[in-house]
C-alpha cells in the first residue's frame, strides 16, 4: 500500500470582519493508495475547508501537505499542474458547483479536453461517465437547473471522474440520494477505489454509509483531529468522547421511533475556540485539568490515534460509558 | 379535519423536449400536528409536490388538482394570497439552506424583515424574537451571529438559520425539504428533538422530505414513498419500515447499509436506471425494474390496494402478500 497523501500540521484560516477563524488547527493525515478514508465530524467542524486546502483552493497558514510525491500548492487562475489533475474534489454543494449556463456535457467534457481530447471524443466519454453515475446519456444536453438535488450529486462525481483521479476528496457526495442510488453510487466509489487503486477521502454525516465502505475513519472536532481508526475501533470501541457522542446520535432505521441522542451544549466558535481540550465544555467525562492543558493526538496499543486525557499513549483504550 | 389535504396532484414542468408530468395524480393529506415523511427516488417529485403547494414551481412549471390548505383551496391562489400563505402559514426549509437565504444580507436584517413584515412588531422587539430564535435552533453566540452574512457559515449552521427563519412567523405547517441532510448526527437528533418539541408546543404538522430512512423512522408517525411523480406506498411509520410491501419500497430499505451483508462493502442496490423525466415507463412506472411485474404491470395504471386502513400500496400484485402483517417480517 503506498501513501498518496500526507499532511503535516495543516492550518488554514479565514479572515471575518478583520478577525482570523482558525477553521483548521493543526491536522495530520494520511491517506494510502487502494484506501478510503471516513471523515466525521460537526457541521462546521473544518472537513470541507480541509479538503479544498487539500485540492489546493485554499492555501494553509502552516504545514504542508504531499500529494503523491510533490507538494501542494495553491492554485493560480492559469492551467493546474498536470501533476495535481490527479487530485480531485467531488465539491459539497452541487448548486453552487456546477455553472447554471453551461450545458452539463461540456462542464465534464471541459477536463478532457484540457487534457488534450478533441471535443466530439470528450462529449462521447463526458455521457460514458453519466452513465457510469447512473444518469441518462442525454443529460449531457441539459443544464443543472434541470436537475434534482440527487442527480446534480451524481453530475459532480461525474465531472471528477473526467481527470481519472488517483486521489479523492468526496465530500458528501452521496447525502442527497435516496438509499438504493446511495448504495448505487457508494459500489461505484468503492469499485472505482479498487478498480483504479485511488485512495479516497470521503466526508459524510451519514455515518452508517462511512462505517461500511471505509477502512479507516478520521473525527474531527473544532478545527482538528481527535480520533483515528479502523472503522470497528471506531464503531465497536471508540476512545475518545466525542466520537461515543457522534456514534450515539445515529438514527435506527427500524421503525421503532428511536430517539437518537443529542449532544446538550453550544456548538463552540471556531473564532474562539476553548481553552485546554476544545470539547471540554460539553464533555459528560471533563476532568478539572481538561480546561487547561490541550491533549495531543497520541498512539494506543491497538494502533488508532486519539487525543484525550482519559487515554494513555501505548495502552489499550478505556472503555468509555457515558451516563 | 385535516389541515391539508392534497387530491389528485399533477405537476407540468417544461423540459428542453416538451412538457412532462414530473408528479402525477398525488393524494394524500397531512393532519394538525401531524408528522408526515416522504421519501423516494431522488428526481420523484418531492420536492415539486412541496413547491407546488406554495406556489413556488419553477418557470413554466403548472399545477392541476385540488390542494385544501385549513379548510380553502390553495392552489387556485393568486401571486399575492400565496406570498401571505408563505408568511404565514406554510413555511417551508430547503435541502440548499441558501435558497432562502441572501448570502449578502446579514442574519438580523433577514430574520427581522420576515417578522416586521408579516407581524408588524417593532424593530427592537423583531431584533429580541431573532436573538431567541437563534438561540433555539443554537446558534453559537446569537449576539455576534445576527450581525454576520450566511456565506460566513458553514452548510450546517446555514440550515439551522433557515430553520430559526421558517419558525418566526409560527406557520402551521412546516415543510422540511431534507432538513438535516447537511447536519451532523448530533446536531441532526437536536432538530429532530426540535421539530418534535414543536409538534408538541404548537400543534405544529410537519411535511418532511428525506431519503433518510434513519430520520423518518425516528420523527414521522407516517411515511409516503414516491416513485416517478407518484406515490407507491404509504402507511404507519412503523408498519411500513419493519414490513415494506411494495416491491420498491423493500428494494429502498433493503439498501439500507445495515441490511446488505455484514463484511461486505458492497450495498444491495435496485438494478437499472431511474426513470426520466418527460419519459416514465407506461403502466407502473416501476415495471422496468421489478422483479415481480406481470405482463399485465406493463399496460395499466396500477390501482390503490388498501391493506389496512392505513397501509396502502399502489401494486395490485401485490407478491409480499403472503407474510404476516404483524411487522415481526
Ligand atoms: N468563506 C468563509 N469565510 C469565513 N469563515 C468560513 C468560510 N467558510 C467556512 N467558514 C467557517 O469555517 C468553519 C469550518 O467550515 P467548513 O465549511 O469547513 O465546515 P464543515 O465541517 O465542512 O461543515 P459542514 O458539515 O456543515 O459542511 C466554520 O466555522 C465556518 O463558519
Ligand atoms: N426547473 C426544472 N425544469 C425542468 N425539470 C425540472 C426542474 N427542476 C427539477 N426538474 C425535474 O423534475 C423532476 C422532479 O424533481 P424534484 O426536484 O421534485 O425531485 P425530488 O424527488 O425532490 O429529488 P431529490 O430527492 O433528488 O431532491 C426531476 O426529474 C427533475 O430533474
Ligand atoms: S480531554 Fe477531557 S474534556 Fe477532552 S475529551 Fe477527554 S475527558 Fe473530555
Ligand atoms: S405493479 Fe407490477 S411492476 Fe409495479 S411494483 Fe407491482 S408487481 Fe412490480
Ligand atoms: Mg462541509
Ligand atoms: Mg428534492
Amino acid at each position: 500500500m503506498k501513501e498518496i497523501l500526507n499532511l503535516k500540521n495543516v492550518a488554514v484560516e479565514y479572515d471575518r470582519h478583520g478577525r482570523k477563524v482558525r477553521a483548521v488547527a493543526g491536522v495530520d493525515l494520511t491517506l494510502n493508495s487502494g484506501e478510503i478514508l471516513g471523515l466525521v465530524g460537526e457541521s462546521g467542524c473544518g472537513k470541507s475547508t480541509l479538503g479544498k486546502a487539500i485540492v489546493g483552493i485554499l492555501s494553509p497558514i502552516t504545514g504542508e501537505i504531499v500529494f503523491d510525491g510533490q507538494k501542494v500548492k495553491k492554485l493560480t487562475r492559469g492551467k493546474r499542474p498536470d501533476h495535481f489533475r490527479n487530485l480531485q474534489m467531488v465539491f459539497q454543494d452541487p448548486y453552487g458547483s456546477l455553472n447554471p449556463r453551461r450545458k452539463i456535457g461540456m462542464q465534464i467534457a471541459d477536463g478532457l479536453i484540457v487534457a488534450g481530447m478533441s471535443k466530439k471524443l470528450a462529449l462521447v466519454k463526458a455521457a460514458d461517465l453519466l452513465e457510469k453515475v447512473g444518469l441518462p446519456r442525454n443529460a449531457v444536453d441539459r443544464f443543472a437547473h434541470q436537475f434534482s438535488g440527487g442527480q446534480r450529486q451524481r453530475i459532480s462525481i461525474a465531472r471528477a471522474l473526467a481527470a481519472a483521479p488517483t486521489a479523492i476528496i468526496a465530500d458528501e457526495p452521496i447525502s442527497a440520494l435516496d438509499t438504493s442510488s446511495q448504495a448505487q453510487v457508494a459500489n461505484l466509489l468503492v469499485n472505482l477505489v479498487d478498480e483504479f487503486d485511488m485512495g479516497m477521502v470521503f466526508i459524510s454525516h451519514d455515518l452508517s454509509i462511512v462505517r461500511r465502505i471505509s477502512d479507516r475513519v478520521a473525527v474531527m472536532y473544532l478545527g482538528k483531529i481527535v480520533e483515528v481508526g479502523t472503522v470497528d475501533q471506531i464503531w465497536n470501541n471508540p476512545s475518545h468522547p466525542y466520537t461515543r457522542a457522534l456514534i450515539s446520535a445515529i438514527p435506527h432505521a427500524d421503525g421503532t421511533s428511536f430517539m437518537p441522542k443529542d449532544l446538550p451544549g453550544d456548538v463552540p466558535n471556531p473564532m474562539s475556540p476553548p481553552s485546554g481540550c476544545r470539547f471540554h465544555p460539553r464533555c459528560p467525562l471533563a476532568k478539572p485539568e481538561c480546561s487547561g492543558n490541550e491533549p495531543e493526538l497520541r498512539r494506543l496499543a491497538d494502533g488508532r490515534d486519539v487525543s484525550c486525557v482519559l487515554q494513555t499513549a501505548g495502552s489499550q483504550p478505556v472503555t468509555l460509558t457515558l451516563n | 379535519m385535516n389541515l391539508l389535504t392534497v387530491e389528485n396532484l399533477t405537476v407540468t414542468l417544461a423540459t428542453g423536449s416538451g412538457e412532462a408530468q414530473a408528479v402525477r395524480n398525488l393524494s394524500f393529506n397531512v393532519g394538525r400536528g401531524e408528522i408526515l415523511g416522504v421519501a423516494g427516488e431522488s428526481g420523484s417529485g418531492k420536492t415539486m409536490t412541496a413547491l407546488s403547494m406554495l406556489g413556488l414551481l419553477p418557470y413554466k412549471g403548472k399545477a392541476s388538482g385540488s390542494i385544501m390548505f385549513d379548510g380553502r383551496e390553495i392552489l387556485t391562489s393568486t401571486k399575492r394570497e400565496y406570498r401571505d400563505i408563505r408568511g404565514k402559514e406554510i413555511a417551508m426549509i430547503f435541502q440548499d439552506p441558501m435558497t432562502s437565504l441572501h448570502p449578502m444580507l446579514t442574519v438580523e436584517v433577514q430574520l427581522t424583515e420576515h417578522l416586521r413584515h408579516h407581524r408588524k412588531v417593532s424593530k427592537a422587539a423583531a431584533r429580541n424574537s431573532a436573538l431567541e430564535l437563534l438561540a433555539t435552533v443554537k446558534i453559537p453566540e446569537p449576539a455576534a451571529a445576527l450581525s454576520a452574512h450566511p456565506s460566513q457559515f458553514s452548510g450546517g449552521m446555514r440550515q439551522r438559520i433557515a430553520i430559526a427563519m421558517a419558525l418566526a412567523c409560527e406557520p402551521k405547517l412546516l415543510i422540511a425539504d431534507e432538513p438535516t441532510t447537511a447536519l451532523d448526527v448530533t446536531v441532526q437528533a437536536g432538530i429532530l428533538k426540535l421539530l418534535h418539541q414543536l409538534r408538541t408546543d404548537r400543534n405544529l404538522s410537519v411535511m418532511v422530505i428525506t431519503h433518510d430512512l434513519g430520520v423518518l423512522s425516528s420523527l414521522t408517525d407516517r411515511i409516503m414513498i414516491m416513485y416517478a411523480g407518484s406515490e407507491v406506498e404509504s402507511g404507519a411509520t412503523s408498519d411500513l419500515l419493519k414490513n415494506p410491501r411494495h416491491p420498491y419500497t423493500k428494494g429502498l430499505i433493503a439498501a439500507l447499509p445495515g441490511n446488505s451483508e455484514v463484511n461486505s462493502k458492497n450495498l444491495l442496490s435496485i438494478d437499472g436506471m431511474p426513470p426520466e423525466l418527460g419519459n416514465f415507463p407506461t403502466g407502473c412506472a416501476f415495471h422496468t425494474r421489478c422483479k415481480f411485474a406481470k405482463a399485465s404491470c406493463k399496460e395499466t395504471l396500477p390501482e390503490v390496494l388498501n391493506l389496512t386502513s392505513n397501509h396502502r400500496i399502489f401494486c395490485p400484485v401485490n407478491p409480499f402478500s403472503e407474510l404476516s402483517n404483524s411487522g415481526s417480517n
